[in-house]
Formats: C-alpha cells, sequence, structure tokens
C-alpha cells in the first residue's frame, strides 16, 4: 500500500555520461521505470515523479551512481546495478529508509571536498536534454545580460579581466585572442569549438558536453558577439556518438528558443552554429588543421603566421577556442571577472578539469583551482594509489606532455610549473603511474601515438617521431646501443626545433621528460638488459617457484598456449620455449600462493 | 554498379551540390551508405563531381574513420588509450587477435564475422582496459576474459 507519506516529490538522477552508461547505467534507469510502472508509483505520487540521466558525475570509479531525492533531500548510491533497483524502489521510495549498506562513503566526499566546481558545476545535476533545466540554474541569464546591455568592447574586457586563459593546451589569454580577431575588420569571420580532444587518455570535453552542452553553446555565442561574428562551429570527433547527439539536441532547442538565429532576443545579433564531425586524426586537434579539416580536405596543419584570428576559415579571421574555456564563460558573467579572477594561482586563474585515471584509487573527472599542488590531487581526492603500491610518477599533456616524478609531488599545479618541469596541462588527461610502470615503455606508447597520427607534411616530425620510435623500440627490447640515450637526446632536440606544428614540437616530450627523470631506468634496459618495472616482455621471463606451488592448476588452465605442465596437487612448471609472456599465470596464480615469479 | 547502389550515390551527389558538401562530407555520406567506401563508388563520383579520385583516396587514408574495405559483422574496439595501456590492454588486444586468428595487419577475419580495430580512449577509463562489441562496453577487460566475451556474439544467425 502507498501511504500518504507518499506524496513526496521523488527525483532519481541517473548517472549517464559514458562512464556511468558503460557500467550499466542504461539498464538501471530501465528498471527504476519499470519497478514504479510495476508498483503504480507515478499514478499515486500527486506531485510528480522523475527517472533522469544526468552527465558525468565525476566519481566514475563507484559506477552507476544513483540519487534519490525525496523532497530535495538526497542520498547519493554507488555501484548501484539493475538488481538492486527494486530493494531501492522498496525500502527507500516507498519506505521512507535509506538502504544505508550501498550509500556512498567518506571517500566519495573527500573526492568532491577539495574540488571546485565551476565547468563542472551543474554537469550531473541537471538533465542534458532539457533546456530548461539549463535555464533553471542560471543558464542563458549572462547572454541575455549582455546582449541587452553590453558592448562587445565591454564583453571582451570582462574576458580580460577575468584572466582567462585558453584550456586546449597552450593557455592563451581568451580576451587578448578575442581583441585581437574583433580588431580586424572584416565582413565574415568565424569562431570555432574545438571538440577535437585527441589526447589518448583523457574526457573532460566529452563529458562538460555530454553533462551540459548548453553551457558550452552560451559561450560559443558570447564569443561570437564579442568578435562579431555570424557563423560558429563545434568541430566535434565522430567517435563521442553520445555528445555529438546531445549537443545537436540542444542546439534545436536553443534555436527554439530563440537563443540561436536572427535578431538574438529582441538584438540587432545573428548567430547560429553548425556541427561538424571530425574524422579521426590527432592533428586535426591543432588549430590550422581543424580548419582544413572544415574545409573539407586532409587535416594538415600549415605553418603560423598568419594566425588564424587574421585568416582562418575560408580565409576569413576566426576564433577557435576550446570547449572547457567556453563553458567558463556563462559562469564569469554571472558571478563576476573579480570572483573569477580570485581562484587560482597568480598567473593561472580559475580552476581546470583533469581526467584522473590510472593506478588510483578514485578515478574520474575532477575539476580543481589552478595551483592545487599534486599532493592534493593524488592523495586526497584520488585517495592515493591503487593497492597501495608506491607513487612513481603523473603523465599529465599527453602525447605532448611529460611525466613528473614523485619528488615533485608538492608541485603546484598551473601553465607555468607544468611546462617548468617540462611537462604540460594539455587538455587534462592525469594518468597516475606507480613502481609496476616501466618509463620506458610509456614514453614509446606515446612516440607510437605520435608517429601515427603525424600527418606527414614535414620532414622532422614525419621522420623522426619514426627514429626516435624505432630507438625506444630497441631498448624495450634489450637491444638498445650504449649512445642511444645520447642519440635520443639529439634527435628529440631538432625535432622539436624545426617541426611544422604543435604536433611534432612537442612529440619528444614524453621521451624528454623520461630521460630527464628516469634516465637510470633507460640505462637499466641498455647495459644491463633488465627492465626494473617487470614490463617489456622481451625482458622478463616468467617461473614457479616449487617452494610455493601448491598445484592448484589455476595458471595451468589459463595458459592460452599450453606452456604449463603439471598434475593436480604437484608442482608447475612453465615450459619457457613455448612462454609467449603475456603475464596470465602471473595474475590468476591465487595471492595466497604468490608462486609465479617474474624476473 | 547495381541501381540500388546508383540511386544511393546519386541522392549523396544531389545533398552534395544543394547543401555545399566537400571530399569529407561526400566520404561520409558514401559510408554511411555502403558501411565503407568501395572502389567503383568512388570513381563513379570522381566522374560526376570532376574531383580526381586520387583527392577522395588522398582524404579517406588520411582519416582513421574511412573504411576501404567492408567491415565485419561484430565490431569489436579495443581501447589503447593511455589509461587502458597501464592497466594492461596490449595483453588484451594480443589475446583478441589470437582468439580471432588475424594476421598482421589483417582486421577483418575471414568469415567476415569479426573486424577488430584499436581506438583512443572511449571516456570510461575507471573501468580500463575497456572493451566494446558494437556498442556493449565490457571493463577491467583481462586476457582470461577474452574468449567468453567473444563466444557471446559471432556465429549469430542473421537478424
Ligand atoms: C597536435 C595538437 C593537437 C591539439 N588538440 C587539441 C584538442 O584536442 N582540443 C583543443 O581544444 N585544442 C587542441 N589543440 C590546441 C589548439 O590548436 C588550439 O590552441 C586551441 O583549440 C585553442 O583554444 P583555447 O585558446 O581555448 O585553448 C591541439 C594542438 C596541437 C598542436
Ligand atoms: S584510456 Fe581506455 S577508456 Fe580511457
Amino acid at each position: 500500500m502507498v501511504n500518504s507519506r507518499m506524496s513526496k516529490e521523488i527525483v532519481i538522477n541517473v548517472c549517464m555520461g559514458t562512464g556511468g552508461i558503460a557500467a550499466g547505467g542504461r539498464d538501471v534507469m530501465d528498471a527504476f521505470i519499470e519497478a514504479f510502472r510495476e508498483r503504480g508509483v507515478d499514478g499515486r505520487v500527486e506531485k510528480h515523479c522523475a527517472v533522469h540521466q544526468v552527465g558525468c558525475r565525476g566519481f566514475c570509479a563507484r559506477d552507476v551512481l544513483v540519487d534519490v531525492s525525496l523532497d530535495g533531500e538526497r542520498t547519493t548510491y554507488q555501484y548501484i546495478q539493475a538488481a538492486m533497483v527494486p530493494r531501492l524502489v522498496e525500502e527507500h521510495v516507498l519506505g521512507g529508509q535509506p538502504v544505508t549498506e550501498w550509500t556512498v562513503g567518506p571517500e566519495y566526499h573527500a573526492f568532491h571536498d577539495r574540488q571546485v566546481k565551476v565547468v563542472l558545476a551543474d554537469c550531473g545535476n541537471i538533465d542534458p536534454d532539457r533546456i530548461e533545466e539549463y535555464e533553471g540554474v542560471g543558464g542563458y541569464t549572462a547572454l541575455r545580460r549582455i546582449l541587452s546591455e553590453m558592448s562587445p568592447g565591454e564583453v571582451i574586457d570582462v574576458v580580460r579581466e577575468s584572466g582567462l586563459r585558453g584550456r586546449g593546451g597552450a593557455g592563451f589569454p581568451t580576451g587578448i585572442k578575442w581583441k585581437i580577431c574583433a580588431d580586424n575588420e572584416s565582413e565574415v569571420k568565424y569562431i570555432i569549438c574545438n571538440a577535437d580532444e585527441g589526447d589518448p587518455g583523457a574526457f573532460m570535453d566529452r563529458s562538460v558536453i555530454e553533462g551540459n552542452p548548453h553551457a558550452v553553446i552560451e559561450g560559443l555565442i558570447i564569443g561570437a558577439y564579442a568578435i562579431g561574428s555570424a557563423h560558429g562551429y563545434v568541430y566535434i570527433r565522430a567517435e563521442y556518438p553520445l555528445a555529438v547527439e546531445r549537443l545537436r539536441r540542444a542546439l534545436d532547442q536553443a534555436r527554439a528558443k530563440g537563443y540561436l538565429g536572427k535578431g538574438i532576443h529582441g538584438s540587432r545579433f545573428d548567430f547560429d552554429i553548425k556541427v561538424k564531425l571530425g574524422a579521426g586524426a590527432f592533428v586535426c586537434g591543432e588549430e590550422t588543421a581543424l580548419i582544413a579539416s572544415i574545409e573539407g580536405e586532409r587535416g594538415m596543419p600549415r605553418s603560423k603566421p598568419p594566425f588564424p584570428v587574421f585568416k582562418g576559415l575560408w580565409g576569413k579571421p576566426t576564433v577557435i577556442n576550446n570547449v572547457e574555456t567556453l563553458a567558463n564563460l556563462p559562469v564569469i558573467f554571472r558571478r563576476g571577472a573579480a570572483w573569477y579572477a580570485s581562484v587560482g594561482s597568480e598567473k593561472s586563474k580559475g580552476t581546470k578539469v583533469f581526467a584522473l585515471t590510472g593506478k588510483i584509487k578514485n578515478t574520474g573527472l575532477i575539476e580543481v583551482p589552478m595551483g592545487i599542488s599534486l599532493k592534493e590531487i593524488i592523495y586526497d581526492i584520488g585517495g592515493g594509489i591503487e593497492k597501495d603500491r608506491a607513487f612513481k610518477a603523473v603523465q599529465t599533456g599527453g602525447p605532448s606532455g611529460g611525466c613528473i616524478p614523485s619528488q615533485h609531488i608538492d608541485l603546484s599545479v598551473d601553465y607555468e610549473n607544468l611546462i617548468r618541469m617540462g611537462s604540460m596541462m594539455g587538455s587534462g588527461g592525469m594518468v597516475v603511474l606507480d613502481e609496476t610502470d616501466c618509463m620506458v615503455n610509456i614514453a614509446k606508447f606515446f612516440l607510437e601515438f605520435t608517429q601515427s597520427e603525424s600527418c606527414g607534411k614535414c620532414t622532422p616530425c614525419r621522420f623522426g617521431t619514426r627514429r626516435l620510435l624505432e630507438i625506444l623500440t630497441r631498448i624495450t627490447r634489450g637491444q638498445g646501443r650504449p649512445d642511444d640515450i645520447e642519440r635520443l637526446e639529439r634527435m628529440a632536440r631538432t625535432i622539436k626545433d624545426s617541426s611544422l606544428c604543435g604536433l611534432g614540437m612537442s612529440a619528444p616530450n614524453p621521451v624528454l621528460s623520461t630521460i630527464r627523470y628516469f634516465r637510470h631506468e633507460y640505462e637499466a634496459h641498455i647495459h644491463e638488459h633488465r627492465c626494473p618495472a617487470g614490463v617489456c616482455r622481451e625482458l622478463i621471463t616468467y617461473t614457479i617457484d616449487p617452494e610455493r606451488c601448491k598445484g592448484c592448476g589455476k595458471c595451468r588452465r589459463h595458459c592460452p598456449v599450453e606452456a604449463i605442465e603439471g598434475q593436480p596437487k604437484a608442482v608447475h612448471v612453465i615450459q619457457q620455449e613455448k612462454c609467449i609472456k603475456c603475464g596470465s599465470c602471473f595474475e590468476v596464480c591465487p595471492e595466497k600462493f604468490s608462486a609465479v615469479l617474474r624476473a | 554498379m547495381e541501381s540500388p547502389a546508383l540511386e544511393k550515390l546519386e541522392s549523396v551527389y544531389t545533398a552534395y551540390r544543394e547543401s555545399g558538401g566537400s571530399v569529407v562530407s561526400l566520404l561520409q555520406d558514401i559510408q554511411t551508405e555502403f558501411g565503407y567506401i568501395p572502389q567503383d563508388a568512388v570513381h563513379w563520383m570522381s566522374g560526376r563531381t570532376g574531383i580526381p579520385a586520387s583527392r577522395f583516396y588522398g582524404v579517406a587514408t588520411f582519416y582513421a574513420q574511412f573504411y576501404l574495405e567492408p567491415r565485419g559483422k561484430n565490431i569489436v574496439t579495443a581501447c589503447c588509450g593511455t589509461a587502458c595501456h597501464v592497466k594492461g590492454a596490449e595483453r588484451v588486444l594480443t589475446r583478441l587477435r589470437e582468439e580471432l586468428a588475424l594476421e598482421p595487419g589483417q582486421e577483418t577475419t575471414r568469415d567476415g564475422q569479426f573486424t577488430l580495430e584499436k581506438v583512443a580512449c572511449v571516456g570510461a577509463c575507471s573501468i580500463a582496459p575497456v572493451v566494446i562489441v558494437n556498442h556493449k562496453v565490457f571493463g577491467k577487460m583481462g586476457p582470461d576474459k577474452v574468449p567468453k566475451i567473444l563466444g557471446e556474439y559471432g556465429e549469430q544467425p542473421d537478424e
């Protein structure tokens, strides 16, 4: 029976970011809808009852995250699967008693407490598919006020005062970029949102678009007004189908509400936005390559100057801004430039979103004030290293960045400091590495990426990245030559100095920074044919310790090439000539025996 | 070319002419229609638009998104992004190639059941390493989970 206490407002929020969906978010949502239908909740509840999908909640490690709100009182659950939903509905929604054993624990609060949410503030709280929800949290008020009260010049002044710098990697001051473009006399100008997000370990921009597409759209409209552009583009990867879908829906809604189109909200300002799908090339994140790609050609960069603010898309002045840069703008105008400039470090203002991943307990999307220390990110927010292993380094800036070693854990994170350490902010990937990661292997991983993504237009990058990769490959195979480290350094410098675009100029960073901090690992590979972290296949062997093996047979059953022999309850042996060093035996050997050895 | 194919190409061409497309958008539309970029389609379009076939191929081979061969019935996508890499994606990939009996450089199984492709970061780093089959995401993958997952697909009867 549904009693009178039930005339409450019931709202269920299910995380439906990519991480949430991957963990089964859609099934959880269906289960709620089904459970409500079965129990007739919808009919008897007098106020409304809604199951919402929301974008990324950040704490992806505990997906599927579900909020149950009764009359605004919110309880957050973690690790929810469809099968658990009936009990949640029965005990909490209908019975009023939260299921305490499934609610989030102190880590959830620790994860959120140190964060400052500007860009992500509404991600995970509003339904990205409903413009009314964005308007309900103050969305589009900045735009309306700007259109009725401010001149383009005043808009640019506010952005300059805020100190906002580009979040796409280079950190160029946004207000200055806009000013240069605005001062440029031209009938036609373009503004482009760069949502190509090529860093292979990052998903911030995608999550922002999936969680709050209207914030990006509002930012783009503000930018267009400031520089005097009537045509905007969002260049987004085709590999992000969910983000594309939500963006398109959001654009339709913005058009229907008169935020896009002719004479926006009674002003004389016309502006509309087209979506262009990227076709899968990292270099297309570089602005001149991106422009070539929108023009429908191969996405090859060209040399600068002329910069796109003078000569960009179809030869016209063009501003290109990153997704996160744009998503900051509505908030800057709502809360004021002075407030924004009060967050962050001296030269880097505001917050930065990072995709915190790798060997860390709490993985997910985080937003922190610029200037926060690595230590706070890794230990307070991230909860420390997985399996309590030793922290070794953190990789930032993806294939253009580098590794910051554990001795610099107190580093305060901003644009300048990261560059000083031989890395860079990049788009915000932050991959934590532990003692079981081989730094030569990491450098090789990134070089494999840049080598295959080099567009081939300029020789230093096309051949240089290939040569670097060849040398790294032979080092990881134990065939390194005594002078290989010097050779790598010399070539890396040449490539940095002589490449045409940012891809080549930054491609050697992963190599240089790992040599700088982990030279001894390179030396161990080259001189001793040893991989200290036990990663490089050619340099390790697996054996079974006869003292510890209890003959459970698990390794034998899991070996894909039948290289392990042994009778039940008798000591097993790995036949080295058959072993492909896949490591399956090492992984499946029960921890209480730990009989498989890797050396 | 057969007439249904010709009809598809005509409509792609019409859309291009009417809305001012480009080489990239033409190729994207061709791929949407055929599932890949057939050689005949490129030559037909080249004749129709006057754009040399070499330019189509220049663009098609530049971007990872274009396929010059028909693809398998099931698409297996192995994430090889940074987070997945440090969590052992390579061993998963090796096992996938073994189970699908793919030669080096081969992407689609001989029976056309599976195509294996690598991508960089699918945005689910928290459950790395990640493998996606068609649109279903499998997280926390290990080499020994591969046979079971592939077993769910494969010799299905046509739907
Ligand atoms: C190889 C390469 C890849 C890049 N990839 C991206 C990207 O994925 N997203 C992005 O916003 N900027 C990327 N950039 C930076 C852009 O060229 C450009 O600086 C940026 O979009 C400007 O926007 P912002 O000022 O708002 O940061 C890349 C640059 C290079 C050299
Ligand atoms: S690196 Fe594989 S999902 Fe991000």
